[in-house]
């Protein structure tokens, strides 16, 4: 490609409109798989730092995760820009739903004008992105986020990757934009195979498992992105200064027609809900670094944690980080933005702050198998639950112990029934649980969305459990099928004999009934 | 110049007439409003901030983005108001268009007033049907929410081509070519109009407006 007839200012411009327009793509899709409606105001004054003439606010911890994968480069030919998105429910099964991919290809168009024509395609571009993301099939299911399930995010520069879309996945082009370096073009794949499948990737990630208890801790596999919640809360204090990384972001974008002095824009916080009990207490202070940005928690669009104590998450998917509203979440994520009032939630948060004070620094010691998982075996080892983060690890224990006699993993002879993986996401949340008894789900510690530990533990959910196989109907049995035809045949001249000799009682019977 | 002319069809029930119209509109109208624009002396000029507002609708599985402008919002629902009442009162099979038309006007010397020249039009041909019972609703909602969805896919394409736009105005000519009479955005000049079609399929009413308005406003 040809750069000799671009002014070295215009190539500067250029990048850095790139550059930008990677940052507010991000932004724009990961605020829309937030699971909340998203209303930014109009300023007929220009401030200068509303790249594109939009008003797309920064949420600092996306904005550092994209800067972190771009890694200093640009989107160029043969390296997209990435954002994964995919759904994860409250077992720790995950699914990709959609990948966005911003690509750049060899077309060059020479004669356009940067610092004008190039600009406002790219605006127009971000509004064609904002338009798209509330279409795709992903929009309708991050807006019911929260109990049953959380959606997650992962930023990736290279190669696309579109394989766990599943098979017939469509892709929907947003736009292009072509450019004198060449052109740029934004899409979407998407999956429409939402067929709930096991991945199997607790099997395949069993070594994985012990570190994203912590996220914070680096990862020695180094290309397994992290996967973050899409769910934001306005960061406290003690991270508000932590990313020196996201000053650059206040660059003014210095158009042909914008002077105004930049604005703050790490300081804009979106209004959400601060975290209401101590959140950041439970995130471990040494190891909170800058890094810590995709702890964000933020109420599900119900508005905070789920009542339901769902079976713990050891420790998901290694790509995935926290888990938001999902009470199974790792460590430090499940803070409640707005607990409805539940004393559940106290308790759980009460736990998982003692479990922080036991060891805080090296949850690696867990010897941790994944337990829960409902496509593992069943795994022999203990789990230790000293060294996990998890805000509900208290359960965990007492879900083993439970396992001899919990029927779900000693199935009883039963119809199978289909495995409720199959069913549609939405399905109901716990209830598919129950259903299953294939040898390959262990599905440990059933615990129905609407019983409460605390209070009767686990009577409504063997109650459950044990009306799911009902015994089988008296007379379907085998016996009365096998009476024949004839024998009936027989016996009924005797029965009308007697039903002729009981006629009077009949007759006297139909007159009560005039 | 050619205009370009875009037909979109849907088919709603009576009730999601509205937000389907406002849907659609809006996200034309995303597309075509720029911030507004504050000239210097030097003759540049700078462009406010445009922002954007997710709306759900009652009546269809849809959530569309559209412009936050209050003002804005009140003139697209009074006109798709109008459409929906014409659409009801003329008895007919529940067939109409709206239209949103995108013009530049051309001064033109006295006695011949300004000529409104379009260069973008989008056309919205409706079709009411009327469901027996609260399923079928239950379904259209759902079947139209994903109408909706290609129709918004369709809008972003052709806006994509990044065919004709009229030239950034200076600021003599900025009201041949941009509505500036809105406080917080600025859309390109438009217009909306609507006819009905009886059951024999011939135009019973038109209706203009804006363009009166703007012819008068001389």
């Amino acid at each position: 490609m040809m750069e000799s007839d671009l002014s070295p200012q215009d190539k500067k411009d250029l990048d850095k409109f790139i550059k930008f327009f990677a940052l507010k793509t991000v932004q724009v899709i990961v605020q829309a798989r937030l699971g909340e409606k998203i209303c930014t105001r109009s300023s007929s004054s220009p401030t200068g730092s509303d790249w594109f003439n939009l008003a797309i606010k920064d949420i600092p911890e996306v904005t550092h995760e994209a800067k972190k994968a771009l890694a200093g480069q640009l989107p160029g030919i043969g390296r997209s820009m990435c954002v994964e998105i995919s759904l994860k429910t409250s077992e720790g099964d995950s699914m990709e739903l959609e990948t966005w991919c911003l690509e750049m290809n060899e077309k060059c168009d020479k004669d356009i004008k940067v610092s004008y024509t190039v600009y406002n395609r790219l605006s127009l571009l971000l509004k064609s992105l904002l338009a798209i993301t509330r279409v795709t099939p992903a929009y309708k299911l991050s807006r019911k986020q929260g109990h049953d399930y959380v959606i997650l995010y992962r930023i990736y520069f290279g190669e696309v990757q579109l394989a766990g879309l599943g098979e017939g996945f469509q892709t929907v082009r947003v736009g292009i934009v072509g450019t004198p370096t060449g052109t740029i073009t934004l899409s979407c794949a998407y999956r429409t195979n939402l067929a709930f499948m096991s991945t199997r990737q607790f099997e395949r990630a069993a070594p994985i498992m012990g570190i994203i208890i912590d996220h914070f801790v680096e990862r020695p596999f180094g290309n397994v992105g992290h996967m973050h919640p899409c769910n934001y809360r306005a960061p406290g204090e003690e991270e508000g200064g932590a990313f020196a990384g996201v000053e650059d972001s206040q660059e003014v974008c210095t158009t042909s027609f914008s002077t105004s002095p930049p604005s703050q824009l790490y300081t804009s916080r979106l209004s959400y809900q601060p975290p209401a009990l101590g959140a950041a207490e439970l995130c471990h202070p040494g190891t909170c670094t800058a890094a810590h940005p995709h702890q964000m928690v933020a109420p599900g669009k119900e508005g905070g944690v789920p009542q339901v104590p769902m079976q713990p998450c050891h420790g998901a998917q290694a790509d995935h980080g926290h888990v938001s509203s999902c009470p199974t979440g790792d460590a430090t994520h499940h803070i409640p933005a707005t607990p409805p009032s539940s004393g559940e939630d106290a308790e759980a948060l009460s736990r998982s702050s003692e479990v922080k004070s036991t060891s805080p620094s090296d949850p690696l010691d867990a010897t941790f198998t994944r337990k829960v998982g409902a496509f593992v075996n069943k795994p022999t080892t203990q789990v230790t639950t000293a060294g996990l983060d998890l805000p509900f690890a208290a359960f965990a224990p007492r879900a083993y112990e439970l396992e001899e006699n919990d029927p779900m993993v000693h199935p009883p002879d039963s119809p199978a029934t289909s495995s409720p993986l199959q069913g549609s996401l939405h399905s109901q949340a716990s209830s598919d649980n129950g259903g299953q008894t294939q040898e390959d789900f262990v599905m440990v510690d059933f615990k129905p969305a609407f019983s409460k530990d605390d209070l009767l533990p686990m009577d409504l959910g063997t109650f459950y459990r044990e009306f799911q196989n009902p015994p089988q109907l008296a007379s379907l049995s085998i016996d009365v099928s096998t009476q024949s035809m004839a024998e009936d045949l027989d016996s009924l001249p005797e029965k009308l004999a007697i039903y002729e000799k009981n006629i009077d009682e009949f007759d006297a019977f139909v007159d009560t009934l005039q | 110049m050619n205009c370009r002319s875009e037909v979109l069809e849907v088919s709603v029930e009576g009730r999601q007439v509205d937000e389907a119209m406002l849907a659609l509109l809006h996200t034309i109208l995303l597309h075509r409003s720029t911030g507004k624009f504050h000239y210097k002396k030097e003759g540049t000029y700078s462009i406010g901030t445009v922002g954007t507002q997710d709306i759900d609708c009652d009546f269809i599985d849809f959530t569309f983005v559209r412009v936050s402008s209050d003002e804005l919002d009140r003139v697209i629902r009074k006109a798709v108001a109008e459409f929906k009442d014409a659409l009801n009162i003329t008895g007919s099979d529940g067939m109409g268009q709206i239209s949103l038309e995108f013009y530049q006007k051309k001064k033109s010397r006295w006695p011949f007033s300004d000529e409104c020249i379009p260069w973008e039009v989008w056309t919205i041909k409706v079709n009411v049907v009327n469901l027996a019972n609260e399923q079928e609703r239950q379904i259209c909602r759902e079947k139209v929410g994903e109408k909706l969805g290609e129709k918004v896919i369709n809008v972003v394409e052709v806006i994509n081509r990044h065919e004709y736009l009229p030239k950034m105005p200076t600021q003599s000519e900025v009201d041949n070519v941009f509505d500036t009479s809105l406080k917080d955005v600025q859309p390109y000049l438009y217009k909306i109009t609507y006819q009905i079609t009886d059951s024999l399929g011939t135009s019973v009413s038109t209706t203009m407006r804006r363009l009166i308005k703007d012819t008068l406003a001389l």
